[in-house]
């Protein structure tokens, strides 16, 4: 069992957990972003790899991305930071990004030094269902990793059955169909959230985009078993003034 | 070579859909209708009325006869910038309108580089009165800014894209914003052969009618359909796998497409792909991709707006991997200097784009007997102020 089983074994409800863009606000404010947020008490941590066409973000996390890359963030980078940091820690991390970064890197080298760097989970919207099936699926558990697939209000209940059967970690649920950071429509949210829990899948679902306060984490919550931030982290962590420390603090405060 | 992709939308290795889930419902229906309903009667008869009396299709395939003296052997210019709109764009544009329509959207969103598929989507939004959104990037915005007003004019919105180059790249990842944002009501009018699978094979048949014309207007004028080239300039490569598409599975019909070098390949700043790039995942599809080391998409360049992409439809990717299809490439200055020619030898202007496919008549050795067909995908009015700029040199 990896630590996202683990997690979730623990515990099944009120999961929070944060995204933040690797290599933003400086190249070298990683440790201190996982300092903090383990310390604060969050649950589980995804980490974004940085990529120059993110379409599935919206601007902040866009923007967060190219100051990274500017930054000289990249995947070898990130990686010889975490084997670095040795973060001892039940909290499980994941990496997030997109496809073509990864194969470049290669992907089976990819799965094999995010292990060794004491990652557990991977998710990659644009590496869709079927090439994971046939390419893919087998490197992933070689190396004891859970990958994260998303589902939106869209996607269809058999599709949704199907992903929970490729699933082993949990199920990420867009929480609307739309990019991160931005608001919509709660009533059909709320509806959404319903229908997957009444679905009884065998994986946890949790829920992102969207979640940005007490307000929308509860809505979450009350359905799901836990919920993402990251487009309000990150905004957070922008605002200045205060230290990673206090900006982790303040937020993960106000979320809970 | 097949002219079809597999069922999953692959070209040998390139292709697939490559999307995030939030686009998968919206792709996934069109993967399973556009076929049987570009295939029905209906839009079959309505497709073809309008290429002909709204484009203004067929176009000429022209005898170039003071060209072909000059370059020594028989050279016939595709007349696609005789088109409604000023280029090859709107055949696609008309297809997917009537797509569009038939699947009940009512809101319509395009990417655009140099303007032409902008105001190509902007005209038949209005023929069928639908709203009309198109993603260009700033930069863009500046350099085509009589096509910005074209499509104002038409009654559609441009929004400017401003990240990253503020280029085509750009306009694309706005455009796949908003359609994820935008799922229910809204149609992507893709306007090449790139992207997620259905829309490179799509498009690739909506200007299919390019190749298709040119058997026919070959065969009436030689007594063969069979030309010994095909030249077409490539960017993502729409008016190419046009101009190539009957001709695939003929072997003997050399098929080139000519890429923008913009300043020499290896001046950095360059937009041919296939020298240039690796295997990679851009815009939903996997093909070549003008990439970092770490896998970061670069910004390309080229003095053609419409040619300034990193990356290259999959049909060509396999085109080049197998070696079907021979791949040159044009600097802005053989770009520049072939339009000047083509202007004083024939009266025509070409479009900046066009005028790579042009410059390739330098680069390959011709026969006396060769017979060439140069697809002229796009006029240049909108290319006049790069052209005023370069006419002292050339009257000098």
């Amino acid at each position: 069992m990896n630590k996202i089983q683990q997690l979730f074994e623990r515990k099944n409800q009120k999961v929070l957990s944060v995204y933040f863009t690797a290599g933003y606000p400086q190249p070298d404010d990683t440790g201190s972003i996982l300092k903090a947020l383990v310390d604060n008490g969050v649950d589980m941590i995804e980490i974004g790899m940085p990529y120059s066409d993110p379409v599935a973000d919206g601007p902040v996390i866009e923007h967060a991305s190219a100051i990274a890359i500017a930054n000289g963030m990249t995947i070898k980078k990130l990686l010889s930071q975490l084997q670095e940091l040795k973060i001892d820690s039940e909290v499980p991390l994941l990496l997030m990004g997109y496809l073509n970064p990864v194969i470049q890197y290669g992907f089976e080298k990819f799965c094999k030094d995010a292990s060794e760097a004491g990652i557990s989970g991977i998710i990659l919207p644009d590496l869709p269902v079927r090439e994971f099936r046939t390419d893919y699926m087998d490197i992933v558990k070689k190396y004891a990793l859970s990958f994260v697939f998303l589902i939106t209000p869209e996607t269809s209940e058999a599709r949704i059955r199907e992903i929970d059967n490729l699933s082993e970690g949990f199920i990420y649920a867009v929480s609307s169909s739309s990019i991160t950071g931005r608001s919509t429509d709660q009533a059909k949210k709320e509806a959404y959230f319903r229908r997957i829990s009444e679905m009884q899948l065998k994986n946890p679902v949790v829920v992102g985009f969207g979640v940005r306060d007490k307000a929308t984490f509860d809505q979450a919550c009350r359905y799901l078993n836990g919920a993402i931030s990251g487009t309000a982290y990150i905004t957070q962590l922008n605002e200045g003034g205060k230290t990673i420390e206090e900006h982790t603090k303040a937020f993960v405060e106000m979320l809970r | 070579m097949t002219t079809h992709p597999d069922r999953y939308g692959f070209y040998g290795k390139f292709g697939g859909a490559y999307i995030p889930e939030m686009l998968y419902a919206n792709v996934e229906f069109l993967q399973q209708h556009y076929q049987q309903i570009i295939d029905s009667e209906s839009f079959r008869k309505e497709f073809e009325y309008l290429l002909k009396d709204y484009a203004g299709r067929e176009t000429p395939l022209y005898f170039a006869a003071r060209l072909s003296e000059k370059y020594g052997a028989s050279i016939y210019l595709k007349r696609e910038d005789l088109c409604h709109t000023g280029a090859h764009k709107v055949n696609n544009t008309i297809g997917q309108i009537l797509l569009a329509s038939r699947l009940g959207k009512k809101r319509i969103i395009a990417e655009t580089g140099a303007g032409q598929h902008g105001v190509a989507t902007a005209t038949v939004c209005a023929l069928k009165g639908l709203e009309c959104i198109v993603y260009m990037g700033e930069t863009d915005m500046k350099r085509q800014a009589l096509n910005v007003a074209r499509m104002e004019m038409l009654g559609a919105k441009v929004m400017p894209a401003t990240s990253g180059s503020k280029t085509l790249k750009d306009a694309t990842n706005e455009a796949i914003r908003d359609w994820i944002n935008h799922p229910e009501d809204t149609y992507y009018l893709i306007g090449s052969v790139v992207g997620p699978h259905p829309y490179p094979d799509m498009v690739a048949q909506f200007q299919s009618v390019i190749s298709r014309e040119i058997r026919q207007q070959l065969k009436e004028k030689t007594g063969s359909e069979l030309p010994d080239y095909v030249i077409a300039c490539v960017g993502g490569g729409s008016n190419a796998a046009g101009a190539f598409y009957h001709f695939l599975e003929d072997e003997d019909v050399k098929l080139v497409a000519v890429e923008a070098a913009g300043n020499g390949i290896e001046s950095g700043e360059s937009a041919a792909t296939t020298q240039l790039g690796r295997i990679g995942i851009l815009h939903g599809s996997k093909s070549l991709v003008m990439q970092t080391a770490d896998g970061q998409v670069v910004e390309p360049y080229s003095i053609s707006a419409g040619l300034d992409y990193p990356g290259i439809g999959p049909l060509h990717a396999h085109l080049f991997d197998t070696g079907r299809g021979i791949f040159l490439n044009a600097t802005d200055k053989e770009a520049l200097d072939a339009a000047f020619e083509l202007a004083r030898l024939e009266g025509i202007i070409p479009a900046l784009e066009s005028a790579h496919a042009v410059a390739a008549l330098k680069k390959i050795k011709l026969k006396k007997e060769d017979k060439v067909v140069v697809n002229l995908s796009g006029r240049g009015d909108k290319d006049m102020a790069t052209y005023l700029k370069y006419l002292p040199k050339q009257n000098g």
